[in-house]
């Protein structure tokens, strides 16, 4: 994100006296330009301006030659004298010792040196040390040791930067001299203020924000006249989403410039503090103005080109090499700047907007420049810059939308400069092909900004907002006929002038009311139910943890989930954050364990984690539409992709290792069971208001897994397999790293919310007779279970059993083989009058007759 | 020895006192028994004074007869006062003696907690239920056209760029995780757009997890969760946005709370705004904060008035009716609200970050 110098600030907007930087970034937030940092260059004092007085070589036996310089640094000078050990052998006059590596200096030269105590970027603290058998106190520094380019060849010699030896005295400042005390703030520019991409639009804000009276920097005037200048021609066969790729090109010729001739030190330490390098005069200068106006420049070497320049799509399987070197094969929606080498418009020379071609930049060599300053589509650059992965200071500007009026001025400050500092003459005749068409006018009532923002603006303080941001606004009666800027192609209506008026009036301005809803309709059962099934799961001693959905391929194999298990219709994720867990969990249980293992590598023994979330699994039932017809949707279009979104049903599951009661002063551990897996679900059942058939069959293509095939118990309602707890299978434990006889449950919630939804519980009066309490021993074959037997009681009781659990299980020798006796208490009540001993006693019979009729059972 | 005759007043009186004088002594009930046997027992000498009083002269009968009455009463009056007291002495000592150290532990199991993004979900649709809005949500796995489309996300926009979006494979699915909860509101709107017609204003929060490709680091999780919210009505001004984020502030940061809004930009949003707390830690007075970084406001979230593409798109004419919108991190809400300063501990599933808060936040 851009970078704004304050100096550079400063040259087009007046700022507020004594504004710090940070008072400069907090009247942009004001307005929408977010800061995202204040930089210096990094550079701290003592930096000041030396006269080398001495230079003695001395080979080093590295092979090295260095200089023991001694330094007029004016008041920074030690006192005349022997200098510090181990230098203390000679008479010095008042100077400072310094060992310097570089040989582009003689005595007597002007350079740069930085002191003991100073800081230079990195960040280097700089200290006096002994170096070379020499006490050195700093360095003579090069551009590159101060952040000034990548010059690295040598020290700064002032004079050869253009200082005027007349001008510089010894232990003068040399921060300021250089330009290092410039401050930057960096903006975050949000996708609809592209013009703020640019010290022009961030100096027109800060106007806005404090009322300082901003100069456009882009108010030059334009020398020559459009004309017959190099031919350019656009040729847009293709045009994306129906907008021709370039709509304005400006082409400028500046013959007889210095090729010699290098970027001024302002420059360089303006481009370097606004994040970009210096590389050539030609190329800094498109680059200054750039940042300066926000209108992206680019200079070709005239005599490397055949005219005309074309602009068209690129050709099936062309290809370019950009000016980083790298060889791009092209797409056909890619923008090209074409010119005519080997037939009109063959040879590509730049991908349009977003990075100029190798064989056609400015070169040591160059006299003659073309500059280029044209605008192109933004949907189609910012394609190009991402299907690339080439996104360039050019590209940021124009997928932001470029100001359609900047070209001709852009390219005229461009000539400027470059006439100024490497001479040369613009040619009078330039070349403007200009199709922009002209900005629509908009209406608005005066008084929607008003109506919208609910702070009443006055007519004037709405045509006042909007003329400063540069729009025209003429008044109709109640209506204004606006037209906007030609930098503002994000002023696309009404609601966008609103916002416009909103913040210029400023946002601290608006009042507080709170809207008065109507009655709502309280939380939905789902919601009521949820939060009951959570909030009693961390009640039975569940801790909720919430883990990624992200699974890997092994998982699926880990939890032994057969081939055929619905749970392998898994939906992929197509750019994963990892390659490892490209997948959706198709059940919680499958991250679950991830935080089991983690509370026990952190040193837990016992761990009880619940989740209640949603897993993801089902076939892609094709695409989906990714626009409907006009601007709405219909009801029928929602259900159609609702349908075709795959299942995400809301679940709940829960893991347990360990011990569930730990073992303490008054009593033994108690651990986890399969028996507490199944009462976390009754637990569930109960917030749901539900009752789920138990069982311990697998269903079709629904395995057991990762269960213990014989520890299981899955959950049916109406048939269908709403869930499943009990152990964890010992070869998953051991796949997952999980503690053996881990146990566990997961539930699908939405079938069990559904069920109950609208369900009214239909009280039945409680019974004040006296109760009567029967118990019995059945014998049974061991494939009786227990809910049957006690289920087969209470249907033999007709209404008068109110209860019966079996309280004991037993086998062994005196049972026989293959049985089992089941001890059941029974609990008898009548609703109108108290059992006499007869009627217990008939219930007793039938219940016996019923228990031995269905499973051959007898009384023990 | 004589025995003691009933009409020997003084003889009475002084097996009376030797009573009395004995129950006091007593100092267990055991020996209280001891003495109320010796002293009104069978062989006592009061029960035999009171034995002889049947073979006296008939005029001596009444005065006998109220004389050993008095002793005996007095006795057992002093008797009944003198077990109350030693019964009681004996059950404070009970009391005493099975004592217990009460701050050993009296729990051996652990006990569960709710994790904390979803209560401080819970506590902020609460607030919402109570002022009438109601609690929308929809799928994470959510079709492109409600995550950007119908929110004025132009097709070229960047955020759908893979950058920030998990997409479901294949990418012609037209399917992806949601980056955000705002496709919930459009899903509200088009359930409820006929209350509009009915004259009732359409406002509900959508709270829930979202996804961006963001790798997990100390304030970043790939995995998050947003409440947002919409109001749509005749005549809703962003003064009203600015009404409701002041009380939902206040509500959750306590009557303090200042809130500022700032120009921001989002597509489905215009005007739009960061909404930024006062800092608490600072106040706005240090220039050093390390929480606001010297700047004094937070940013808590994102909002502004409902762009009118997102209303039509809904179904919603824009002309009639007007919405505004925002939206929060619950995470970065906890974040600052309960200090927690690393988002990896919300997300690796210690059990040690949940228990913290317990069942409410």
């Amino acid at each position: 994100m851009p970078k704004i110098p304050l100096s550079w600030l400063a040259e087009s907007v007046a700022l507020v006296p004594d504004a710090t930087p940070v008072d400069i970034a907090t009247s942009l937030a004001r307005v929408g330009l977010e800061e995202e940092g204040i930089h210096g260059s990094g550079v701290e004092g003592p930096l000041v301006v030396g006269r080398v007085m001495s230079l003695v070589k001395e080979e080093q036996s590295n092979g090295k030659t260095i200089n023991y310089c001694r330094v007029d640094v004016g008041s920074h000078n030690d006192p005349e004298g022997p200098g510090h050990k181990p230098d203390n052998k000679v008479d010095y006059p008042s100077s400072k010792g310094i060992v310097c590596g570089a040989h582009n200096f003689v005595e007597g030269d002007w350079v740069v040196v930085v002191l003991p105590g100073a800081t230079l970027p990195g960040p280097f603290p700089i200290s006096g040390r002994k170096t070379y058998g020499h006490w050195s106190d700093g360095m003579i520094c090069s551009s590159k040791e101060l952040g000034l380019g990548d010059d690295h060849s040598g020290i700064i010699v002032l004079t050869e930067m253009g200082f005027d030896a007349s001008e510089l005295t010894p232990g003068q400042d040399a921060i300021a001299l250089l330009g290092l005390d410039e401050k930057t703030i960096e903006i975050n520019v949000t996708p609809d203020r592209g013009y703020s991409f640019s010290i022009r639009g961030v100096a027109r804000e800060y106007g806005h924000a404090t009322g300082a009276s901003f100069t456009d920097p882009a108010g030059l005037p334009v020398s020559g006249e459009a004309g017959e200048g190099f031919p350019i021609l656009i040729e847009d066969e293709a045009p994306v989403r129906g907008n021709v790729g370039c709509d304005r090109f400006v082409a400028r010729i500046v013959r007889g410039f210095d090729p010699s001739a290098s970027s001024p030190t302002w420059m360089k330490t303006r481009l370097e503090a606004a994040g970009m390098r210096s590389i050539s005069l030609a190329v800094d200068v498109t680059n200054y103005v750039m940042l300066e106006l926000g209108q992206p420049l680019h200079a070709y070497d005239l005599a490397t080109l055949t005219a005309p320049i074309v602009v068209r799509r690129a050709r099936p399987a062309e290809s370019i090499v950009t000016l980083d070197d790298a060889t791009r094969v092209l797409h056909g929606e890619d923008l090209l700047i074409t010119d005519s080498l080997g037939g009109h418009a063959e040879r590509a020379i730049g991908i349009a907007g977003v990075m100029g071609g190798a064989l056609t930049e400015v070169s040591e060599s160059t006299t003659d420049v073309l500059l280029e300053g044209a605008h192109f589509d933004p949907i189609s650059v910012a394609r190009t810059a991402r299907r690339h992965k080439l996104g360039s200071e050019a590209s940021r500007r124009f997928e932001r939308a470029v100001d359609t009026a900047l070209p001709p001025v852009a390219v005229q400050r461009a000539a400027n400069l470059l006439v100024e500092l490497g001479g040369g003459v613009i040619e009078e005749v330039y070349t403007d092909v200009d199709n922009v068409p002209a900005v629509e006018p908009i209406e608005m009532d005066w008084d929607f900004p008003s109506r919208i923002v609910g702070v009443p603006y006055t007519a004037e303080q709405v045509i006042d907002s909007l003329e400063q941001v540069g729009c025209q606004v003429e008044r109709d009666g109640e209506v204004l006929i606006i037209t906007r800027p030609t930098w503002r192609a994000d002023l696309e209506g009404p609601i966008n002038l609103v916002e416009e008026v909103a913040r210029l009036q400023g946002y601290e301005g608006l009042p507080s009311v709170l809207p008065v809803a109507p009655p709502g309709r309280g939380y939905t059962h789902s919601q009521l139910v949820r939060k009951s099934v959570a909030r009693s799961l961390a009640e039975a001693g569940l801790t909720q943890v919430l883990t990624y959905p992200f699974i890997s391929e092994a998982r699926l194999d880990e939890v032994m989930l057969p081939a055929d298990d619905v749970r392998r219709d898994v939906i992929r994720l197509a750019n994963p954050l990892s390659a490892e867990q490209p997948l959706l969990r198709t059940a919680i249980l499958e991250t679950l364990v991830d935080a089991v293992k983690v509370n026990l590598g952190r040193g837990a023994q016992d761990v009880a984690l619940y989740e209640t979330g949603r897993a993801y699994l089902g076939r892609l039932v094709g695409a989906i539409p990714a626009t409907y017809s006009g601007t709405s949707i219909t009801p029928d279009d929602v259900e159609a992709l609702n349908e075709a979104i795959p299942g995400q049903v809301r679940r709940v599951a829960g893991v347990m290792a360990g011990n569930r009661v730990s073992a303490g002063w008054d009593g033994h551990a108690t651990p986890w069971r399969w028996t507490d897996a199944m009462a976390m679900v009754e637990k569930v059942e109960r917030a749901c208001g539900v009752v789920l058939e138990i069982s311990n069959e697998a269903g079709e293509r629904q395995s057991t897994a990762p269960f213990h095939p014989g520890r299981v118990a899955v959950y049916r309602l109406e048939g269908q397999i709403v869930g499943v707890a009990g152990e964890v299978h010992p070869k998953v434990c051991e796949n997952l790293g999980l503690p053996a006889r881990t146990v566990a449950f997961e539930l699908l919630l939405d079938p069990l919310i559904d069920e109950s939804e609208g369900v009214l519980v239909t009280a039945s009066p409680v019974s004040g007779q006296v109760l009567a309490k029967e118990d019995f021993a059945f014998v049974v074959p061991d494939s009786v279970t227990a809910g049957s037997l006690v289920d087969a009681v209470i249907s033999a009781g007709d209404g008068l059993v109110e209860d019966a659990r079996v309280f004991d299980v037993y086998t062994g020798e005196q049972i026989g083989e293959g049985k089992k006796s089941l001890a059941i208490n029974v609990r008898m009540r009548d609703a109108d009058h108290t059992l006499s001993a007869d009627e217990v006693l008939e219930v007793r019979n039938a219940i016996i007759a019923e228990a031995g009729e269905k499973f051959g059972a007898v009384l023990r | 020895m004589t025995e003691l005759s009933p009409l020997d007043a003084a003889g009475v009186d002084a097996a009376v006192q030797a009573a009395l004088a004995a129950f006091a002594a007593a100092s267990t009930l055991d020996e209280l028994k001891e003495a109320r046997l010796a002293h009104t027992g069978d062989k006592a000498p009061l029960t035999l004074a009171n034995r002889q009083i049947g073979g006296l002269e008939p005029s001596d009968k009444a005065a006998a007869g109220k004389a050993m009455g008095a002793a005996r009463a007095a006795m057992g009056r002093a008797l009944a006062a003198r077990t109350a007291e030693l019964e009681a002495e004996r059950d404070a000592r009970v009391l005493v003696e099975e004592a217990v150290d009460v701050t050993l532990p009296v729990s051996r199991q652990t006990p569960g907690a709710r994790h904390p993004i979803e209560t401080m979900q819970e506590r902020m649709c609460d607030l919402f239920v109570s002022m009438g809005w109601e609690v929308a949500e929809g799928p994470e796995m959510e079709a492109e056209w409600f995550n950007f489309d119908a929110l004025n996300f132009d097709p070229d926009h960047p955020a759908r760029e893979m950058q920030d979006t998990f997409f479901i494979d294949p990418p012609s699915s037209g399917l992806l995780l949601r980056t955000h909860t705002s496709p919930v509101q459009v899903r509200a709107a088009l359930e409820r757009r006929d209350s509009l017609d009915e004259g009732r204003g359409i406002y509900v929060v959508c709270p829930g997890k979202t996804f961006r490709t963001d790798e997990l680091d100390a304030t970043h999780t790939p995995v998050f969760h947003q409440i947002e919210g919409l109001a749509i009505d005749k005549g809703l001004t962003m003064a009203h946005l600015k009404g409701t984020l002041d009380h939902f502030a206040r509500a959750l940061f306590g009557p303090d709370a200042i809130t500022r809004l700032r120009p921001a930009f989002f597509p489905f949003t215009e005007p739009s705004a960061e909404m930024d707390l006062r800092c608490f830690v600072c106040g706005g007075d240090d220039a050093a904060c390390r929480t606001c970084r010297g700047t004094g406001w937070i940013e808590w979230g994102g909002c502004g008035m409902t762009h009118p593409n997102v209303l039509r798109a809904a179904g919603i004419d824009p002309e009639k009716y007007t919405a505004f919108a925002f939206g929060m991190g619950i995470e970065r809400t906890l974040m600052f609200r309960h200090n927690v300063t690393d988002m990896r501990d919300m997300v690796e599933g210690d059990v040690r970050f949940s228990q913290q808060f317990g069942m409410e936040i």
